[in-house]
């Protein structure tokens, strides 16, 4: 098992054959479900899209080490999505649960007391408000400690499940229950989001990876290359929540797909902490156009066009891409 | 010769625990530093991680203990509080954690020596908690702290206290067990309740909604821990039997025969072991009774010992600021629909390490037998001597507060 610290090498077949077993198209995405409908999440949720694809990279023999957030209301008992085990911590301490079960497993096999058959990969599954602000200093503990575990975090740009409010990842100028745009601060949110990939990767992990619901083949193939590394593998996805964000439910997939295409959500990969980029947008889309479908920036444009946000906005996007020399 | 954090070290090597998570403080640390070196030697075959904080430290425990590893973690005061919230989690897990906590007073102000705040601040999340005098206890108690979580009656996490400094840092003679002889009181973890592995997927504490399920769950928890009175003693008899200690609930000293009982526990006890000695000797029938198993609650073994004394003061060595001693609190609760209940006393004293004077003891001895005449208790009295007003009074001065 790759929790174990072995790589897998069935029948002889190389590491590299298994490893780059990429897919091609959503036709080659599995099909077999291991998170069954029927959850009390929002409709249109975009974390939950991009967690059924995640699940379907991962498999069935995982353990999901949880952290106070909307997907916490997954599991109320007695009942749960999931064919894989699942704990619930707290809010700021899911990468220490995982440490603890990483741990118990590997001196449980080490000793002979629990068949190497029964082997876990402990996945961490926590929102953005965990992940960019309160378990810190639990992730970077984790990372450091090079844990073999998952992290995967479906980032809504608020704290979701409170009703959203300001989060460590919430854009600028973005309207939450916490920053209301008003007379004297017509801007709503206005510190800028987080860079939570360049927090992470200062920590060289094996793998870390940007990832969205609108691009599952890109998704599960960050999954498949992940797999063979030994240590933290940790994902972002950026997840448009339909109440947060004022979006149309059936509108999610579209807006994914727009924070790709206008560069404000760079899909990348960083292998110890080399950075490369694996989907990048032949041209890019105005930000405005991302921007104008979304309730929590309909303050930009009306009564009075905000010029200054906009712009910006935009002028945030270009640097980033001129920074990595892609903006064409 | 151990200090208090040696025999904590040694009663955890001798449990041939499998995963020790740790967050360094001030006065715990030796514990973990002596664990460290024996890992590293190879004495030991336990995993050991240094975590990035005590919430951490106990979450990998839990979760650890929740796999089926036989798990120690240990800590102080501040640590505790930083790691409060996992306290109930771990609890609420039904994980058979065996914590030390040594003890030492709270911010603010920031201190180092003892108090009981740290500890009874978690009374009410469901570890069970031991309080030890001794060094020879605090290995003993570990040992038997194991036996009794793990039991599945109980399943509980529970705390082994003992006081920073004066037992920690202190040297005392301890016999050390054979690990042979321990392994016959204290099996292999073989945990029938071990939910992480693949053929067998389980959500742990899922959340629960409505209260029913709610109040279910705490109400189990709190069953649990009043099953543990009766496991305990089945545990102190067989660990009386394999190494000829004994330590129930509840310790009296000089107590069968006495009218006037001082009630305290952990270290400070000894002090006043030492004043009921000496009002013997000016023909006081004082005793002592000394708490140790503070969770469960010895309700039965506490009535019998006090019930129908002349007075009783019980010396907290805590405050609940606005209330009083904490231990008086939980006492009188007890006594309060006996027919032949003693007078109660309320005494704060040793806040922050502070001495108890063989004179404050005298004081509150003398307090005991004014009040029985009187029929009056008296409100919580705290405890300070003259000398330690005057040179506070001094400092004050020095502090441009005179």
């Amino acid at each position: 098992m790759a929790g174990n610290g072995a790589i897998k090498r069935d029948g002889g077949k190389g590491v590299k054959d298994m490893v780059m077993e990429r897919i091609k198209s959503i036709k080659d995405i599995p099909p077999e479900e291991n998170m069954l409908p029927g959850t009390p999440t929002c409709a249109g949720c975009g974390g939950l899209l991009a967690l059924r694809h995640c699940m379907k990279a991962l498999g069935r023999k995982i353990v999901i080490v949880n952290a106070a957030g909307c997907f916490t209301l997954l599991t109320i008992y007695p009942y749960t999505p999931f064919k894989n085990s699942w704990l619930y911590t707290a809010m700021a301490c899911a990468p220490a649960g995982a440490q603890g079960i990483r741990d118990a497993l590997d001196i449980l096999i080490k000793k002979g007391r629990l068949d190497p058959d029964e082997n876990l990969k402990v996945v961490v599954l926590t929102g953005d408000g965990s992940a960019y602000d309160m378990s810190l200093s639990s992730t970077s503990g984790a990372i450091n400690r090079n844990l073999d575990f998952y992290y995967i975090c479906y980032d809504n740009e608020a704290y979701g499940n409170t009703g959203v409010q300001w989060s460590g990842a919430t854009p600028f100028a973005s309207k939450t229950g916490t920053t209301p745009p008003g007379m004297l601060s017509p801007i709503g949110a206005e510190l800028a989001k987080k860079d939570l990939f360049a927090i992470w990767n200062s920590h060289k992990p094996p793998y870390l990876a940007t990832i969205s619901p609108a691009h599952p083949v890109d998704l599960i193939n960050k999954f498949k290359k992940a797999e063979q590394y030994k240590g933290p593998k940790l994902f972002i996805a950026l997840s448009p929540c339909p109440p947060g964000w004022g979006i149309d439910p059936s509108y999610t997939v579209k807006l994914a797909k727009l924070a790709v295409d206008t560069g404000v959500w760079a899909l990348k990969e960083a292998v110890f902490g080399n950075l490369k980029h694996t989907v990048v947008p032949k041209r890019f889309k105005p930000v405005e156009e991302y921007l104008k479908v979304q309730g929590r920036f309909a303050h930009l444009f009306k009564p009075v066009r905000q010029e200054g946000a906009l712009n910006k906005i935009q002028e945030g996007v270009d640097e980033y891409w001129n920074r990595h020399k892609l903006l064409l | 010769m151990l200090t208090g954090n040696a025999a904590a070290a040694w009663g955890v090597r001798l449990a041939e625990v499998d995963y020790i998570p740790v967050y360094p403080i001030t006065p715990q640390t030796e514990i973990i530093e002596t664990l460290a070196g024996w890992i590293s030697n190879g004495v030991m075959d336990s995993r050991f991680v240094t975590m990035d904080s005590e919430h951490s430290m106990l979450t990998a425990a839990g979760s650890a203990s929740a796999t089926g590893a036989r798990a120690f973690t240990a800590t102080s005061s501040q640590g505790l509080l930083y790691g409060f919230e996992m306290l109930y989690a771990v609890a609420g897990w039904r994980v058979p954690l065996v914590m030390v906590n040594v003890s030492r007073g709270l911010s603010s102000p920031i201190t180092l020596e003892p108090d009981h705040n740290d500890v009874l601040a978690a009374r009410d999340t469901g570890f069970l908690q031991i309080h030890c005098e001794t060094c020879q206890e605090v290995l003993d108690s570990i040992l038997m702290a194991y036996r009794l979580a793990e039991d599945e009656r109980v399943l509980l996490p529970i705390f082994v206290n003992l006081d920073g400094f004066y037992l920690s840092f202190t040297r005392e003679p301890v016999a050390v067990p054979d690990v042979e002889q321990v392994r016959n009181f204290l099996p292999l973890y073989q945990p029938k309740h071990a939910f992480f592995k693949a053929s067998q997927p389980m959500a742990q504490s899922a959340a629960v909604l409505g209260g029913s399920s709610y109040s279910y769950f705490k109400y189990q928890m709190h069953m649990a821990s009043q099953n543990a009175l009766a496991v305990y003693k089945e545990v102190c008899d067989e660990f009386e039997t394999g190494f000829g200690r004994n330590y129930d609930t509840v310790e009296g000293y000089m107590l069968d025969d006495a009218d006037y009982v001082l009630v305290m526990t952990n270290s400070f006890s000894t002090l006043g072991k030492a004043a009921v000695k000496a009002a013997r000797e000016r023909g006081i029938k004082a005793g002592l009774l000394r708490l140790r198993l503070l969770r469960p609650f010895p309700v039965a073994d506490l009535k019998a010992a006090i019930g129908g004394k002349k007075a009783v003061a019980v010396i907290d060595q805590n405050i609940s600021i606005g209330k009083g001693g904490i231990l008086h609190s939980e006492i009188a609760s007890c006594l309060y629909n006996e027919k032949h209940r003693p007078l109660l006393l309320s005494f704060i004293a040793g806040l922050g390490g502070k001495n108890i004077s063989p004179d404050e003891f005298e004081f509150i001895i003398t307090k005991m037998i004014e009040g029985e005449d009187t029929e009056d208790a008296g409100t919580a009295q705290l405890i300070y001597t003259d000398k330690e007003w005057q040179e506070m009074g001094r400092l004050k001065g020095m502090a441009g507060k005179g």
